[in-house]
């Protein structure tokens, strides 16, 4: 198994957030996270990349069987996690290449590889930008600054395919993209799959899951993953909305 | 300011001086503490001619009249100036010929990555050596001057072309402008001298590199730079200081002439030795530089990475004499633990049509205290003028403190000035961006402290740009490149 979420439990200043969460992901697939707002499903992102001021109160979050939750943020992405952030942030005056390639180094050099020279960096720049057709005129700008909102989206993507992680978490990356956006977008996350990574999309509509089509879907309610399904279930909540599930979970209580 | 973060500050905060070595070499001193009979010894070692031990005894009973000024934000402990050295000079060994340079001092510069060997040309970068109170080598001063530029220490300067020194000195800091500058009028020791001739473009930048060596002395230099109709050059200046318990004391003078249509950047990397992270020891920094900008047209540009000394006091100028001049003013401040750096520029229109730009962003970290302090002046003469001034701060610290005191006069109703003034601070949203790409915190804050200062460290030559990127991250971040 890629990654394994046992029995999560975490919650911030006090509010009880995650309350037992289980995923099992392994290599390959494509995992779906829908449900409705503020059930926690950026939370779950943001403490699987290890985002501080969190309190896990039980459970674990393990990768390829080694435990994430003792390493600080830069290490998780080191060993593998790629977070596609739902509000990207901004660095003025540091520019996508320098940053980039501070990444790169950094986990190469984790990983006991020789740093990327300048060349065969720029060529990496060149060679990803071209499969994931997204023409990062926005690569010798700054850090997301001054980006439209759909430029921030995109940038997300680009930066997924030169990082190569194992598993790629992906917070409403669909989310303000226009339809020509959304296709290209889908098609950068379908060109960086591979038999060796997993993919987890978290979104509120199924038009994202025509494109990159999941194996499982899962629904996260009241902070736990309440059902899991396949493509049709994405289908289903289009068309019938959450309240049913809300009956159903509330009925099994 | 989460507890995390503070942690993630300190550590990345705690980097080492690199250059606190100390040559072991003999030197010679002048009596201790300042009098007549001290400034005659000066004059005397360097054998100057009548004129300018005059200039410097007139200064000495200026400033004798004179009390240290106390209008900037800082917490000066109170400086005994009698009781240091005011010339200390390495000894002449025997050498096989004159130009030969004592090879402990080669080690020494070459230690601080500064060639003295012309054959291993450092890019295209001619360097005057100054350590203590002398110059020990210029290079390539025999190849300029087939161009007509001279460039040697100040004191050979005043043997060669006493016409060219005795015309030009106190042109942009007259004698007796302040405190700092009338003690060094009347003991500045050596310092590099540049004439550059009309219509010559310097093809190398200049540089002039100082270094405190000797215990219980202060470096007092003065450089003095002359750019004649339609000349071009780019001037460097570098300095460090052995790391030691005292406080040392570094009052220079720094004067740049433009004629009409004349072009010169200066550009600073000042590492003196901040003291330690308790604040005990480090460099009393107290500069005056100016230029003044006498012909039409002329344009002088001022860049300065501040980095290092316990104190900063230091406002590079621009009299901008001549219509259509052009003065500016790129700094990055960096204060860490307990340094204090009160520092910021003077700009000063007089003729018609002039502009000038500031451009300073100061970083705070530790317990330290950076303020910027800038005058814009604008003379009733000077209509059509402008001024953009911005200033920002960056805290890396709950404890440090970010000040701005900006002062605006202006006499003309035609002119402009704006100001825009800033305070930052690393965001946890940025930091955990950059930490998930897989870039350690103090990866991030070099990065985006670096981003921060992008705009200033542009201005600066190449090679010196990486230096001085690489020196933030020292000063800010332990080891990491
Ligand atoms: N710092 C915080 N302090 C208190 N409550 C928080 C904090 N951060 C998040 N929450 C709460 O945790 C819950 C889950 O938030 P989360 O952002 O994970 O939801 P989400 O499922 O991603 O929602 P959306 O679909 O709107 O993006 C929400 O009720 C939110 O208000
Ligand atoms: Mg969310």
């Amino acid at each position: 198994m890629l990654l394994e979420i046992k029995d999560l439990c975490a919650g911030i200043n006090g509010k009880e957030i995650l309350k037992g969460v289980n995923l099992q992901i392994n290599k390959g697939e494509v995992h779906a996270i829908m449900g409705p707002n503020g059930t926690g499903k950026s939370t779950l992102a943001s403490i699987i990349a290890g985002r501080p001021g969190y309190d896990i109160t039980r459970g674990d979050i393990l990768l390829n069987g080694k435990s994430l939750l003792g390493m600080p943020p830069e290490q998780r992405a080191q060993e593998g996690i790629f977070l596609g952030f739902q509000y990207p942030v901004e660095i003025p005056g540091v520019s996508m290449a320098s940053f980039l390639r501070a990444a790169i180094n950094e986990t190469r050099r984790y990983r006991g590889q020789l740093p990327l020279g300048a060349v065969a960096f720029a060529r990496q720049m060149k060679e990803k930008e071209e499969m994931v057709e997204i023409k990062a005129k926005m690569k010798n700008r700054s850090v997301n600054e001054g980006f439209s909102g759909g430029e921030k989206k995109k940038n997300e993507i680009f930066q997924l395919a030169m990082l190569e992680p194992k598993v790629a978490i992906l917070d409403e990356t669909d989310s303000g993209l226009d339809i020509d956006a959304l296709r290209i977008v889908a098609g950068g996350v379908n060109k960086c799959k591979t038999e060796e990574n997993a993919t987890v999309v978290i979104t509120h509509y199924q038009r994202l899951l025509e494109y990159i089509v999941p194996n499982y879907v899962h629904i996260l309610y009241g902070g736990r993953v309440v059902k899991t399904g396949g493509r049709e279930l994405s289908l289903e909540l289009e068309e019938k909305g959450y309240d049913w599930i809300k009956a159903q979970v509330e009925g099994e209580e | 300011m989460t507890q995390k973060k503070n942690e993630v500050f300190n550590e990345v905060t705690s980097g080492d001086y690199k250059y606190g070595f100390v040559t072991d070499i003999e030197t010679e001193f002048s009596p201790k503490g300042i009098s007549e009979e001290v400034v005659r010894y000066i004059s005397a070692k360097k054998e100057e001619p009548e004129w300018l031990l005059e200039f410097r005894l007139k200064a000495l009973a200026k400033w004798q009249t004179m009390t240290m000024p106390n209008w900037a934000h800082l917490d000066i402990p109170p400086i005994d100036f009698n009781d240091l050295y005011y010339y200390a000079a390495p000894k002449k060994k025997k050498l096989a010929s004159m130009d030969e340079v004592d090879p402990e001092l080669i080690d020494t510069f070459n230690r601080l990555g500064i060639s003295l060997n012309e054959q291993k040309k450092l890019s295209g970068v001619a360097v005057d050596a100054v350590i203590d109170s002398v110059s020990v080598k210029t290079t390539f001063s025999d190849s300029l001057a087939e161009l007509g530029i001279v460039f040697m220490s100040f004191s050979e300067a005043v043997k060669k072309h006493p016409e060219l020194v005795r015309r030009f000195v106190g042109q942009a800091v007259p004698s007796g402008d302040n405190f700092f500058s009338t003690l060094n009028d009347a003991v500045f020791s050596d310092g590099s001298f540049c004439y550059i001739p009309k219509g010559v473009r310097c093809p190398m930048d200049l540089s002039t590199y100082f270094r405190i060596n000797a215990e219980g002395s202060g470096q007092f230099e003065r450089t003095l730079i002359v750019a004649d109709e339609g000349s071009y050059v780019s001037y460097l200046e570098g300095c460090t200081a052995p790391q030691r318990d005292e406080n040392q004391l570094h009052a220079a003078v720094v004067e740049i002439i433009l004629m009409k249509d004349a072009e010169v950047k200066y550009s600073t990397v000042q590492n003196w030795y901040p003291g330690n992270k308790e604040g005990r020891g480090g460099i009393f920094n107290f500069v005056t530089k100016r230029g003044l900008c006498r012909g039409d047209h002329s344009k002088l540009s001022w860049t300065q990475v501040e980095t290092g000394s316990a104190i900063t006091w230091k406002y590079p100028g621009c009299v901008l004499g001549g219509d259509n001049s052009v003065g500016e003013f790129y700094s990055v401040a960096v204060t860490n633990n307990y340094q204090q750096a009160d520092t910021g520029s003077k700009m000063i229109h007089l003729g018609k049509n002039t502009k000038s730009t500031i451009i300073s962003k100061g970083i705070s970290a530790g317990k330290s205290q950076n303020s910027y302090r800038g005058l814009v002046r604008i003379a009733p003469r000077a209509t059509g003028s402008r001024n953009f001034s911005q200033c920002d701060s960056l805290l890396l610290s709950d404890t440090c403190g970010a000040h701005t005191f900006p002062y605006i006069d202006t006499a003309n109703s035609s002119s402009v000035v704006e100001h825009e003034a800033t305070t930052s601070k690393i965001s946890e949203e940025q930091l955990f961006y950059c930490q998930q790409r897989g870039i350690s915190s103090e990866t991030a804050v070099g990065l985006i402290v670096n981003g921060y200062a992008g705009a200033v460290l542009k201005k600066l030559p190449l090679e010196f740009a990486a230096e001085a990127q690489k020196l933030l991250n020292v000063s800010l971040e332990g080891s990491v490149g």
